[in-house]
């Protein structure tokens, strides 16, 4: 099914576009789970010939984590800390939407070799992976916010997964639930800890936290 | 048994995080799981258990070296930890600032202490790829936490850089599983266990398999502690508890290094060896080179501990980058070089609780006012900077040595440069700091000569004490076989 992968693709293009042009952290949060679905929805596609149990159960289990879990755990946080708006990023949402597109060509550069090199289910899909972890990463380093940055690495990690599944990588089971599971957890005491920055400074404003070097 | 190595701590966590108001239960708890850890894997040494879950849990020479090296230090570790927590009062004032802050809940702390132990166990034993990253991210996990035991704002600043950094790096490194996954696509099964990689490396995708060790490297080194790649380093350390300090620096960066030699073994069996070797070489005196820098005039004596983890981690790096003798001298400096880490953090407690100030400006007279801690702290100090008889003086040399022979004299020059400029900086601080006469009211020193304060520092510096004077052969041997293991000879 090349076709829906790449409309799949497309949309991860959009989401990830989404997520670097919106002030609102809801929004963002809405980007980031949309594109947990679209994951789990490509999974499912991409085995669609051999579905077993094993695929279904990692899809679904994994996007009502990363869509249902995670953005409620971001959302308690954003609404203990009152943060409603990313304030004055590092590079503006212009900025980080020209960037991305910039990312975008880049990725095509790096991504079209790459998917001739080897094949893979759909070419699009590893362009679109390394655009999205790209994405990730930009957002953690050019935003302020707690929040946001725990948004970047859940992107972040949302583009090795689609890696993973563009090249159709089969890990074993427990594998792929540890990896699971390390994301879970990892949102998870961010989001502890975002919760504790936010009781003990009133605000998550992470360039605000200065008071270790040297 | 591997289940056992595992299941023991991780149990006697999740109990002792249950055990919420019997406090001394829990520290017993905590002592009984490390020592049956230390004498389960005692027993490793005597009959080697066999692999379990299809080969992915095993035990080769390098693990079993990471292993006893982790499962040692936590025993000395643990008994430090009962007797802190014993004494440590909940709520108390912040010498640095006067803010009023409260600890993590005990059971919390314990808890977390063992599920660290046992991820750290799992990333030894770990045989497949993929599961030794589930481990490495799990031991962030566990020990997160345990960086915020006080609850003040440096700390949890320290905590989120840790958590944020590490898991960037970690997520980097899973790319780089991935990559390693495509370079195996050539061959008739993708699997990413070690031996299934390593009798086909020959079939792997070169391209692919370089793409793969940078980012491993770039992941793993950031956990390592690599420079550039080590900012979360000097706050995590700087503000955990000392306890804690001591088993991110003896027992955790070993963990990630362990990650990075995998990967490099098998780029050397794929012929690529040199490729890795250069960088490994590379990052390792850039780690050097920073470390020194920020050694020089460092007023924060627990920040000068962990910027000598990163110097240390360097030449790790470079000697397993170097290879032949120098990888045989990176395995034994690793073992030298976690028990004096350790015992250098864990009198740093001694000092901290004495003096409450981690300036070494303010920290006079320790050899007058802390007997027993004053001439441990200069002895650790002789033992880190690697001077003789201790066995860093031994290991580096061997690393020394192994660059000569291999015709690396510009390498060794630079070598032996920062780690002069090292010595001299850590003297001043260090020997002012036990000279001199105690400015003030005289410190606390009542507590801080308790048995559970200065034996387990004392055992830990005999261990180095005795590896640089005397190397039995059957040492030898594991150390040699690891390092064949790891594809570092």
């Amino acid at each position: 099914m090349p076709t829906a992968l790449d409309i799949l693709a497309v949309l991860l293009i959009l989401a990830n576009l989404r997520l670097l042009g919106s002030s609102r952290l809801a929004a963002c949060i809405r980007a980031v789970a949309l594109q947990a679905v679209i994951l789990g929805a490509a999974a499912l596609l991409v085995n669609l010939s051999d579905l077993d149990v094993r695929v279904v159960i990692i899809a679904v289990a994994s996007t009502g984590l990363k869509a249902g879990a995670l953005p409620w755990l971001l959302r308690r946080a954003i609404r203990e800390s009152g943060a409603v708006n990313e304030i004055e990023p590092f590079i503006g949402f212009t900025a980080s939407l020209l960037v991305g597109v910039g990312l975008l060509g880049l990725c095509f550069l790096i991504g079209s070799p790459l998917s001739a090199h080897v094949a893979a289910e759909s070419g699009l899909l590893i362009t679109v992976s390394l655009f999205t972890t790209a994405t990730g990463l930009l957002v953690i380093v050019s935003r302020r916010k707690a929040v946001t940055q725990v948004l970047g690495y859940l992107a972040m990690e949302n583009g090795i997964y689609a890696f993973g599944m563009a090249f159709a990588i089969q890990e074993p089971l427990l594998v792929e639930m540890g990896v699971l599971l390390d994301v879970f957890v990892a949102v998870f005491v961010m989001g502890i800890t975002i919760y504790n920055i936010s009781r003990e400074f009133d605000h998550i404003d992470t360039d605000r936290l200065s008071a270790l070097r040297d | 048994m591997l289940w056992l190595l595992l299941l023991i701590p991780t149990g006697a966590g999740l109990l002792s995080m249950t055990l919420r108001r019997q406090a001394r239960l829990r520290r017993w708890l905590l002592l009984m799981a490390a020592a049956a850890h230390a004498a389960l894997t005692a027993s490793a040494w005597v009959v080697r258990p066999e692999a379990v879950l299809y080969g992915w849990l095993g035990l080769d020479p390098v693990s079993l070296l990471f292993l006893s090296i982790t499962s040692g230090l936590f025993l000395a570790t643990s008994v430090y930890a009962a007797g802190y927590l014993r004494r440590e009062p909940p709520r108390k004032t912040d010498f640095q600032e006067g803010l009023l802050f409260t600890d993590a809940p005990e059971a919390r702390f314990v808890g977390c202490l063992l599920l660290f132990l046992a991820t750290m166990t799992l990333v030894a034993v770990s045989r497949h790829l993929g599961l030794l990253w589930v481990g490495v991210e799990a031991t962030t996990l566990a020990s997160a936490p345990l960086i915020y035991f006080h609850r003040h704002h440096r700390s949890l600043e320290a905590t989120w850089k840790y958590l944020l950094i590490c898991s960037v790096g970690i997520a980097l490194a899973l790319q780089g599983n991935f990559f390693l996954a495509v370079a195996a696509k050539g061959t008739p099964e993708v699997h990413l266990t070690i031996e299934h990689l390593m009798a086909s490396s020959r079939q792997l995708d070169p391209l692919w398999l370089k793409a793969a060790f940078l980012l491993l490297l770039v992941g793993y080194g950031t956990k390592m502690g690599l420079a550039p790649m080590h900012t979360w380093l000097p706050d995590a350390h700087s503000e955990a508890p000392s306890v804690v300090s001591a088993l991110l620096s003896g027992a955790l960066l070993n963990c990630a290094f362990l990650g990075i030699l995998r990967v490099h073994a098998l780029l050397g069996a794929a012929g690529l060896g040199d490729f890795s070797g250069q960088l490994l070489i590379g990052l390792g005196l850039v780690s050097m080179a920073v470390a020194a820098v920020f050694i020089i005039e460092q007023a924060d004596f627990k920040r000068m501990l962990a910027y000598s983890s990163v110097e240390h981690m360097g030449i790790l790096s470079l000697g397993a980058g170097l290879g032949g003798l120098a990888g045989l001298g990176s395995m034994l400096h690793m073992v030298n070089h976690s028990f004096a880490k350790a015992m250098l953090f864990l009198l740093a407690g001694n000092i901290l609780a004495a003096y409450r100030t981690k300036s070494t400006r303010q920290v006079r007279g320790l050899l007058q006012a802390l007997p027993l801690t004053g001439p441990l702290w200069v002895a650790g100090f002789l033992a880190i900077a690697g001077s003789p008889p201790f066995g860093l003086f031994v290991s580096e040399l061997i690393i020394l040595k192994g660059a000569l022979q291999g015709g690396h004299v510009l390498i060794a020059a630079a070598y032996l440069l920062i780690l002069g400029i090292i010595f001299v900086a850590m003297a001043r601080s260090v020997l002012q700091m036990a000279y001199g006469v105690p400015e003030g009211a005289a410190p606390e020193s009542t507590r801080v000569q308790e048995a559970w304060a200065v034996l387990p520092p004392m055992a830990l510096g005999a261990l180095v004490l005795a590896l640089g004077v005397y190397m039995p052969a059957w040492l030898q041997e594991a150390l040699s076989g690891a390092a064949q293991a790891a594809g570092v000879r």
